[in-house]
């Protein structure tokens, strides 16, 4: 393996990371804003909320550590992104920043107020929309290089279907996982009322799913035929990674296993995820860029490597007591202590 | 191809986004100390006061921090956004700081979530109390690698260039770069100092309100104490800066001190304003420039006049140097008469007069950060990247920054206002006084 798979392997894992606990993290903040709204707050706010509470922070870190990531392995990224999404990644920021600082207000500040909680729901839902534009731009066809200088084309982008599928997808996508995550939360923490409720948001979010993921590999013919003809190449692993939607959907509609369900949604996600990421080898930004050419220096990414290990070797400790103390401890879950300081 | 609109909305993008980030930063870094020396002396002397003191500290913390983290997610992709060709230049030989800060502040966040979500729920108090070391090196490891990489972009070394390509990369030597230590280790002390002023600066308010809890009382003579000791520390750090920047950066030295001609026994200029190259209204001090240079009054300083004009700093700096040195040696002088009063028993660090200037600390400390930083940032122009890239060569091309900036200073605006709003009802709604009585019920009084 080189170092240039190594490093975009690593960060690929960290976003795919950062899409699942982030699809938990702002679905469940926008279930509870609409649980508000509808007046069934008195059914999913505990839950969510415990869940929530002590993980949203580190949720942001993976996002940080993938954009941090990239301009040290791949430094010309920082030129080629950098310059032309200025303003799409403007707008996540403004985003991320209402939804992370209201989530806080709310949570640790004024417990229950209606306008924090809606603000944080809505932006929450906003972000994997304003983000995924960014996969959009990076598969081709928006971007010109004019005088050395990238610039993106956002009258194309704007009107082009294939973004706004991504954005559907990735909305779908969203609520979809937090719905299966969340009902298995519920389950464990013998809430039925809670478990009932999001059970039938993860079947109802099935559909809008399967059928935006279909229409981005329509659309992806047109735009960006070589990535395409690799997505075909591939089309074993998008077959597993149906089977396990399939599988998914059937335990959750059959009301068995919730555990396994979020296991089989989270190999789900992650086959398809790894599928649509081989299938843009070796681009970073299609046409110009790829990872052999916006590679770092052997030295520094042997640094950067190794710093990788040693912080691995701090971190996945410290995140599995997170999760014994918070995910997986029966009486937290439960809602039988509140230790908040 | 230099965008020029671009280059000063992006210059004003960053100053704002900086400006706000480094409050919100400064407490981030600062506050988990001490919440760990409240918790630790609460423990030491089984006393409930203190502990209660870690805990509505860490309460308020949380907010800051949410503040802190979405801004420096801001301000971390900013630079990548406003300055893209700085940052390719960067990524390629300062980048493992700043992937060591993503770790420390993966750290921190992980055991700030267990800390707040497990107060009494394990069986001894220690352990608990531990879970707050993982969170303070976190946050101080975080501001280390962070100010590691201003510090390259001060005294960049670790690469050659040879015929335009960076070659020779060392990360190490890039990272140990002669900035670094003095830089470093000033802005930690600092974000200590102004983290216990702040803090002191609440409770000598709620004094002032008429509290007279002895809550409040352990709280500002604990605080006090421990500014006393950042603040010397910051002013004996300072003068390490004045040499490093004698040796390695001598007209942002000489600007900052309006020093115009290169002599021997130089004297610092303080304060006074500026008519063409004459300083008016100033206070001289004989030698000290020459002490603070090279720790020898005798010692020759490099003035402005060795330099061109293209490669100076703007002069107003010295106003910011002003404010950032005489703020620290009051808040010097403030603790220190408390702290001495309090074991001599003078009367006047009870009275009204000196609650209120202990109260005016806490801003004046948070100025003099803004003081400091904006002395780093603007006495390093013209450069981004000191002696090998201009700032306008460093920034972005795009258009629409300007409206970047509208719409940052609104969400920045509504931060600010959102984040004091709930701070100030979280603790109006719950004083010391409720808080003591509610335990005690719930309890059944068998604490105290």
């Amino acid at each position: 393996m080189t170092l240039e798979i190594l490093g975009i392997s690593v960060l690929w894992i960290f976003l795919f990371g950062y899409v699942i606990v982030a699809s938990i993290d702002f679905g469940a903040g926008f279930f509870n804003a609409y649980s508000l709204l509808i007046g069934k707050n008195h059914i999913l706010t505990n839950i969510i909320k415990r869940y929530l509470s002590p993980v949203w922070e580190v949720t942001n870190v993976f996002l940080v550590f993938f954009f941090v990531g990239i301009v040290g392995f791949f430094p010309q990224t920082a030129f080629y992104y950098g310059t032309i999404l200025l303003v799409p990644v403007s707008i996540s920021l403004v985003l991320l920043a209402i939804r992370g600082s209201y989530y806080a207000f709310e949570s640790y500040g004024t417990r229950g107020h209606i306008g924090y909680t809606l603000t944080y729901g809505v932006a929450g839902l906003l972000i994997p929309a304003s983000l995924s534009v960014v996969f959009a731009i990076a598969g081709g066809g928006y971007v010109d290089v004019i005088d050395g200088q990238p610039v993106l084309n956002y009258w194309t982008l704007y009107t082009s279907p294939f973004a706004w599928s991504i954005v559907v997808l990735s909305i779908a996508a969203v609520l979809y996982i937090s719905a299966v995550f969340l009902t298995w939360y519920a389950h464990k923490a013998n809430d039925i009322e809670a478990t009932k409720l999001m059970r039938k948001y993860a079947l109802v979010w099935a559909a809008p799913l399967m059928i935006s993921a279909l229409g981005i590999m329509y659309e992806m013919k047109s735009i960006n035929s070589e990535s395409y003809s690799h997505m075909v190449n591939l089309w074993w692993m998008f077959a597993i990674s149906a089977v396990l939607f399939i599988v998914t959907v059937v335990l959750i509609a059959m009301r068995k296993k919730y555990g396994l369900a979020v296991g089989l949604l989270i190999a789900q996600f992650a086959v398809a995820f790894f599928a649509y990421g081989i299938a843009q080898y070796p681009y970073l930004l299609y046409p110009y860029l790829t990872i052999y050419d916006s590679f770092t220096s052997t030295q520094m990414a042997i640094a950067l490597v190794i710093a990788f290990i040693l912080g691995l070797c701090l971190l996945l400790p410290s995140l599995y007591l997170l999760m014994k103390l918070f995910l997986f401890n029966k009486k937290y879950v439960t809602g039988k202590e509140d230790n908040h300081a | 191809m230099i965008n020029e609109s671009a280059v000063y909305w992006s210059r004003a993008l960053t100053e704002l986004t900086l400006s706000f980030h480094i409050i919100y930063a400064t407490i981030g870094v600062g506050v988990p100390l001490m919440i760990m020396i409240a918790q630790w002396t609460g423990y030491k002397k089984n006393d409930e006061h203190y502990i209660l003191m870690a805990r509505r500290w860490a309460r308020g913390f949380v907010i800051t921090v949410a503040v802190g983290v979405v801004t420096g997610t801001a301000i971390g992709l900013q630079l990548s956004l406003l300055w893209p060709n700085f940052m390719q230049l960067a990524g390629q030989t300062i980048a493992l700081p700043l992937f060591m800060e993503t770790f420390a502040f993966f750290f921190e966040a992980i055991f700030l979530g267990i800390y707040l979500y497990t107060w009494d729920r394990f069986d001894s108090q220690k352990k608990h109390m531990l879970l707050l070391i993982p969170v303070a090196v976190g946050a101080s490891m975080s501001a280390v690698f962070i100010t590691i990489v201003n510090a390259f972009m001060n005294a960049p070394r670790g690469f050659d260039i040879v015929d335009g390509e960076l070659v020779n990369i060392q990360p190490f030597l890039a990272m140990f770069n002669p900035a670094m230590p003095t830089k470093v280790a000033h802005v930690l002390v600092t974000a200590y100092m102004t983290s216990a002023f702040v803090l002191a600066a609440i409770a000598g308010f709620r004094m002032l309100k008429g509290s007279k809890h002895v809550y409040h009382k352990k709280s500002l003579l604990l605080l006090m104490k421990i500014g006393l000791i950042f603040s010397i520390a910051a002013a004996v750090i300072g003068d390490f800066s004045g040499k490093y920047l004698a040796e390695y950066q001598p007209e942002k030295l000489a600007a900052a001190e309006w020093h115009f001609e290169t002599e021997g026994k130089a004297s610092l200029v303080l304060f006074g304003v500026l008519d063409g190259e004459e300083v008016k209204y100033a206070i001289k001090i004989p030698y000290a420039l020459s002490i603070l240079a090279h720790f020898n009054p005798n010692a020759e300083v490099i003035g402005l006049d060795q330099f061109e004009e293209e490669d100076l700093p703007p002069l107003y700096i010295h106003y910011l140097f002003d404010i950032m040195v005489s703020i620290g040696m009051f808040m010097m002088l403030v603790s220190l008469l408390y702290v001495v009063g309090k074991a001599r028993g003078w009367q006047f660090i009870h009275s009204r007069w000196y609650r209120w200037i202990i109260v005016a600390g806490g801003p004046l400390s948070i100025i003099a950060i803004e003081a400091g930083w904006w002395l780093a940032e603007v006495g390093r122009q013209p450069w981004i990247l000191y002696g090998l890239m201009r700032t306008p060569e460093g920034a972005t091309t795009s258009d629409h920054v300007d409206l970047m900036l509208l719409l940052f200073a609104g969400v920045y605006a509504v931060l600010a206002v959102g984040s004091i709003v709930v701070l100030v009802r979280m603790f109006k709604n719950n004083p010391i006084e409720r808080e003591i009585e509610d335990r005690h019920s719930e309890k059944g009084g068998d604490i105290l």
